[in-house]
């Protein structure tokens, strides 16, 4: 009964070991705070990058940019007699630069636009802004021309802009990747998840994997020196660069992300699935097909989805074995160029904020928005396939 | 502890003499070139000797294209601008915007282009009309020039080139290239897809003019075949040459670079450009200094 003896975790307080256990220490509370900041940097990131591009494209999908070539000129003595204000907007200076240029140069200036405006007057598309977006979408006959056409040709005379043949063209080398990577991934998937040995696996998951190492420029440069040659000798068609080539080059890169998610999606359906099956009397193979495969195929879908994600998106490959032609046609052997590539090959020599320049940014919003569709898709299978089976298992 | 004295000291005095050093040693002769991917082997070139003979100077050369060289040349990024086509009116502009002044041009050599064909074609000439009806797709077989029945395969440069840009402007009058036509990345690609393909006709500078075969041009109907090379591109009398350009801010053209611009229009600078592919500058367009 006396009172200094009592046990001393009779005083204590009984949740403390447990809440001790559960208050952070300061430095993993920093580590955690670091980790946090950096992930949600990623994703400020994407979102500023989206921001950039579509600011960049806004103009035309507006209707505010023009490449009108054909614009009112006003003669050398205007710089005389009309205000500075109506000068210095004609010139296209800001008030800064107006100021600090002296008369010769504005007279320069002025004498560049007469140039300018005496060149291009001769055209009788000249005046037409091909920025409209009947222009960008729909044919149109243009001056030499026979007939109505879709024609890309960002640097001549007249500016056209028509993005058809640049969709035509993606959609094409992209259908063709699919096709040939998609049933070959799968098959390899099912066989590598469902049938082969442990000791096989391990070998030939990897193995298959590799195939995100190589660079795609390599692949593009195969596609380009032997793949073309050899595809050309056994389909004998005339055009050496085409979708096809560039297709079947681009699955080699779609391969590997489309077989590992395939892959994933498959061997995580519980393994009662097949032990039942086989229970009952079907053959592995019966399994793998009938039972594990539709379980899984919101991810088998998903894999898919990813694929088309990164063939729209994928340039060195296309840029180098397609073949580059802005044409218009639905034959798989004739030369194509993709969306991507066409942004590769043309922003360098753009001038910055000129029409071409944001005609490309806004080839480049749309691609975004294609991808990022098809990732967000993908994602939402992923999502219900992982809900799908833990809900049944 | 005293030796340890005399170490930091002996220290000082060597971080002083490094600084003193570089400090004296280089009198701000760093010379930047940029642009023309056409020009830029023969830039480096120019570069390599001149950095060899004035070893003071530095000279960093960069390709890109053309118009990477005049965006440059706008934002004061580099002091030589390399060209394979002309200014434009815009870029002037924009220029004149920046600093105030035309930038002034110097013609540095001479580009014949070389339209090539397969080595197996028997065809050996063109005249410019047909050439500018195969580019622009009017004619499409190679019997209306004389040459099988076969599909011609046109093998175009990327519009971002001066090259394509010049092609167009000098021998299609201005006019679209076909759609059908086969855009590559470079003229080597070019030379490559054309020896590969035995209906493939392109074009692209004579400093590449291995791998496939070029072919003679006329004038018109009734004038001679001729082909590219040094006394008929240097005379005028083949048909499809450019001049190759360097421009610069005028504020810029002094002192080392003014030299240096010199030298390269120079016989000794002109002496190289044979070596690299392409021709040289007629006597009259050379400058004196040695």
């Amino acid at each position: 009964m006396t009172s200094g003896t009592t046990h001393p975790l009779e005083n204590a307080d009984p949740w403390a070991g447990i809440r001790r256990g559960q208050q952070r220490r300061p430095v993993e509370w920093l580590v955690e705070r670091a980790i946090h900041a950096i992930s949600l940097s990623a994703i400020v990131g994407v979102f500023l990058i989206f921001i950039f591009v579509a600011r960049e494209a806004l103009p035309i999908v507006l209707g505010r940019a023009t490449s009108a070539s054909a614009t009112q000129v006003i003669p050398l003595e205007g710089l005389d007699t009309r205000s500075p204000a109506e000068i210095q907007k004609y010139l296209g200076l800001t008030p800064e630069q107006f100021a600090a240029l002296d008369r010769d140069a504005k007279v320069d200036l002025m004498n560049l636009k007469l140039e300018t405006a005496k060149g291009a007057s001769k055209d009788r598309d000249a005046a037409v802004n091909t920025l409209e977006w009947r222009y960008l979408l729909l044919p149109y006959q243009w001056s030499g021309y026979d007939k109505p056409e879709m024609i890309w040709q960002p640097v001549s005379s007249i500016h056209k802009y028509n993005i058809i043949p640049l969709l035509i063209g993606t959609l094409k080398a992209t259908i063709v990747a699919l096709l040939f990577a998609v049933p070959l991934s799968l098959a390899a998937a099912i066989y590598v998840s469902q049938l082969s040995s442990p000791r096989l696996k391990e070998w030939l998951k990897p193995g298959i994997e590799l195939l995100a190492g190589i660079p795609s420029v390599v692949l593009g440069f195969f596609g380009l020196l032997i793949m073309a040659s050899f595809l050309q000798e056994v389909f004998g068609y005339e055009s050496r660069l085409n979708a096809f080539v560039a297709g079947i080059a681009l699955g080699f890169a779609i391969i590997p992300v489309t077989f590992s998610i395939a892959e994933d999606a498959l061997t995580s359906v519980p393994g009662s699935y097949v032990h039942g099956a086989l229970a009952l009397g079907s053959t592995r193979w019966q399994a793998a097909w009938r039972i594990v495969l539709p379980a899984a195929i919101p991810g088998v879908f998903a894999a898919v989805v990813l694929g088309f994600g990164r063939a729209v998106g994928e340039t060195m490959v296309v840029l180098m074995a397609s073949g580059n032609a802005s044409i218009v046609s639905a034959s798989l052997f004739d030369s194509t160029r993709t969306i991507t590539a066409t942004i590769a090959a043309e922003l360098a020599e753009t001038v910055f904020g000129e029409h071409h320049y944001r005609m490309l940014f806004l080839l480049g919003a749309l691609l975004f928005g294609v991808t990022f569709l098809s990732n967000l898709v993908a994602e939402s299978f992923i999502h219900r396939l992982k809900k799908q089976l833990e809900g049944k298992a | 502890m005293k030796l340890r004295c005399m170490k930091n000291t002996l220290l000082r005095f060597l971080t002083a003499g490094v600084l003193f050093g570089t400090l004296i040693s280089s009198p701000a002769a760093n010379i930047t070139v940029k642009g023309s991917d056409t020009l830029v082997i023969l830039a480096q070139k120019w570069a390599e000797l001149y950095m060899a003979a004035h070893p003071g100077t530095k000279i960093q050369v960069t390709g890109g294209g053309s118009g990477v060289g005049f965006a440059a040349l706008q934002n004061r990024a580099t002091d030589l601008a390399n060209a394979s086509r002309s200014i434009k009116a815009d870029e002037v502009a924009e220029c004149i915007k920046s600093f105030g002044k035309r930038p002034s041009e110097y013609k540095v050599a001479l580009d014949g282009l070389s339209v090539y064909v397969n080595a197996e074609s028997p065809l050996k000439e063109l005249t410019m009309e047909q050439l500018a009806m195969i580019f622009t797709g009017k004619i499409k077989n190679w019997k209306s020039v004389g040459g099988p029945d076969a599909p011609i395969t046109v093998y175009s440069r990327e519009n971002s080139s001066g090259t394509y840009e010049f092609f167009k402007e000098h021998v299609l009058g201005g006019k679209d290239f076909v759609s059908r036509a086969q855009t590559m990345p470079g003229t080597a690609a070019l030379l490559q897809a054309v020896s590969k393909d035995k209906n493939g006709i392109g074009y692209g500078g004579a400093a590449y003019g291995a791998g496939a075969k070029a072919l003679a041009i006329k004038k018109s109907d009734d004038s001679p075949a001729i082909s590219a090379n040094e006394e008929t591109v240097v005379g005028g009398t083949y048909p499809i040459w450019r001049y190759l350009f360097v421009y610069v801010n005028p504020a810029v053209d002094k002192g080392e670079v003014s030299a240096y611009l010199n030298w390269m229009r120079s016989d000794a600078g002109q002496a190289v450009v044979k070596d690299i592919g392409y021709y040289p500058l007629p006597k009259p367009f050379r400058s004196d200094s040695k």
